[in-house]
């Protein structure tokens, strides 16, 4: 059966109990758990409604990498991931879709010295946390990838259940259940002001229709300033453009996604027989990365050429196919903003993913949905508080952040 | 028209997903193409959009005046590695941690 969905004129009600700014796979997870859960445990059940400014797979989910792994540099992030990880197995029957996901393991190189630590220090971590990564000299790590110039590599790590998924099946997975238990998704939609009431909030559409939710859920990523601007909510997450490609589709070739600490370039083989590929570039001079504007650059597509055959020379013959751009929603310290707004509390942020929240969605749409809907704490959810930063200063920084 | 009746022929795109993607109330080339890889291939859509446009207007989804293309993605054709390194003009070196 097919379920409609993703229409700019599917009606909306007038009142909803809770209201998701943002169609990206963040908002869409949160709505298809939360609604699992409403015909359930939370009484009463739930109305729910997502609205999209533009069409769903248009942001940052429509255009990551589609990488998913456990290896982290600390703890809590490792034990999400696995947790994540450990749902993608289950998720293609669940959502009905083919989610591509492809379990060919993670391998970290490092060429420097402080590199070699930081995977040193990782593989202890994720030993005590119980990820199966592991350290490998540079003539192991050439076993898993033969194409390899690993004459600077000075150790690696692997991790066999770290994988890739095609993100865009994902996120219409996501959406047809959301629907199909009976969430009401709106594309084509832009929310114009935020307006406080005594209890909730009232969307005002640019369609001239209002919208009055209990509470409501920004989860709109890199976009999520403007909205919260015109509530005085103050938060330090800011875009940053990151720019992808992809090659012609060749046989199976390449196991794992490989990432290079140093440069910060990684590359996989999608289950599409793709090779999907980025880089850490460094700032353009003229400030446009800190845009939402959402140009290819021939400079990307130069630096990561001449790293990527460097590293692996056999590539010196693919071609490119295509190029795009994606915004990373970045936070100070890597960590998410997930939680009641300071001076909004039914303003709830589920923003700051800092690039990687394609992959920890599965494991947040549940938890986030459980505290929503239940009132269930999470571990995570103290750490990603938006009022962290009130209380001045940052703990610790994520260093496992690529591209 | 038969089931097998292919409007994309780099990704494998039939007609009948086609149809499935608009019973599911998509109605935008970029939607559509997000929803059946229509158009990512080695052709990058230069072959099939024109159906898919014409397919969308014939069913009053949308207006001639209105149709775009989706955005057109560099390179204009498929380019080597090899020969986009020989462009690089910055050294490829960061040393980050």
């Amino acid at each position: 059966m097919t379920v409609a969905m993703g229409r700019a004129d599917t009606p909306l009600p007038a009142d909803v109990d809770v209201a998701v700014i943002g169609g990206g796979i963040m908002g869409l997870g949160l709505a298809y758990h939360l609604a699992l859960l409403s015909g359930g445990k939370a009484r009463p059940p739930l109305s729910i409604a997502v609205i999209e400014r533009s069409y769903l797979v248009s942001g940052a989910s429509g255009r990551n990498g589609g990488g998913v792994r456990m290896q982290w540099g600390d703890a809590g992030n490792v034990r999400l991931m696995m947790e994540s990880i450990e749902l993608c197995k289950d998720l293609a029957q669940q959502l009905g879709i083919n989610l591509w996901f492809r379990q060919g393991g993670y391998l970290f190189l490092a060429r420097s010295e402080a590199g070699e630590r930081r995977l040193e220090r990782n593989v202890q971590l994720h030993a005590e946390v119980g990820a199966p990564t592991r350290l490998l000299t540079a003539a192991e790590a050439r076993a898993i990838v033969p194409q390899l110039e690993v004459a600077e590599v000075r150790l690696a790590t692997f991790n066999p259940d770290d994988g890739v998924v095609f993100p865009w099946a994902f996120v219409w997975g996501y959406a047809a259940r959301a629907v199909e238990r009976g969430v009401t998704l709106r594309t084509h939609t832009s929310v114009v002001r935020v307006e406080p009431l005594a209890r909730g909030y009232a969307l005002h559409l640019h369609t001239g229709e209002v919208v009055r939710a209990r509470r409501v859920v920004n989860a709109t990523g890199a976009w999520s300033g403007a909205l919260n601007r015109q509530l005085g909510i103050d938060l330090p997450n800011r875009p940053h453009r990151h720019e992808i490609l992809s090659s012609e589709p060749l046989k199976p070739f390449l196991d794992p996604l490989v990432v290079d600490l140093t440069t910060g370039l990684y590359f996989s083989q999608s289950t599409r027989g793709e090779l999907v590929t980025g880089i850490s570039l460094p700032d353009a001079p003229d400030g446009s990365d800190e845009s939402l504007t959402l140009h290819s650059s021939l400079r990307f597509l130069t630096h990561l050429s001449a790293t990527l055959t460097r590293l692996m020379p056999i590539t010196a013959a693919m071609k490119v196919l295509r190029q795009w751009v994606g915004p990373y929603d970045v936070s100070p310290d890597g960590d998410a903003i997930v939680g009641p707004s300071p001076g909004h509390p039914d303003f709830v942020q589920v923003c700051g993913f800092t690039g990687h929240g394609f992959m920890m969605a599965p494991a947040v749409g549940r938890l986030l949905a459980r505290w929503l809907g239940l009132g269930e704490a999470h571990p995570m959810l103290a750490r990603w508080s938006p009022d962290r930063f009130a209380a001045g200063g940052v703990a610790r920084r994520e260093d496992m952040i690529i591209g | 028209m038969t089931a097998r009746t292919f409007v994309c022929r780099c990704e494998d795109v039939t007609l009948t997903e086609i149809e499935r993607a608009i019973a599911a109330g998509l109605s935008d080339v970029e939607e559509i193409k997000r929803y059946t890889g229509l158009g990512t291939g080695p052709c990058q859509g230069k072959e099939c959009l024109s159906a898919l446009g014409r397919l969308l207007v014939a069913r009053g989804l949308i207006s001639p005046a209105a149709l775009r293309p989706f955005t057109a993605r560099p390179p204009v054709e498929p380019v080597t590695f090899g020969a986009l390194a020989a462009g690089a003009t910055e050294v490829p070196e960061d040393p980050s941690p």
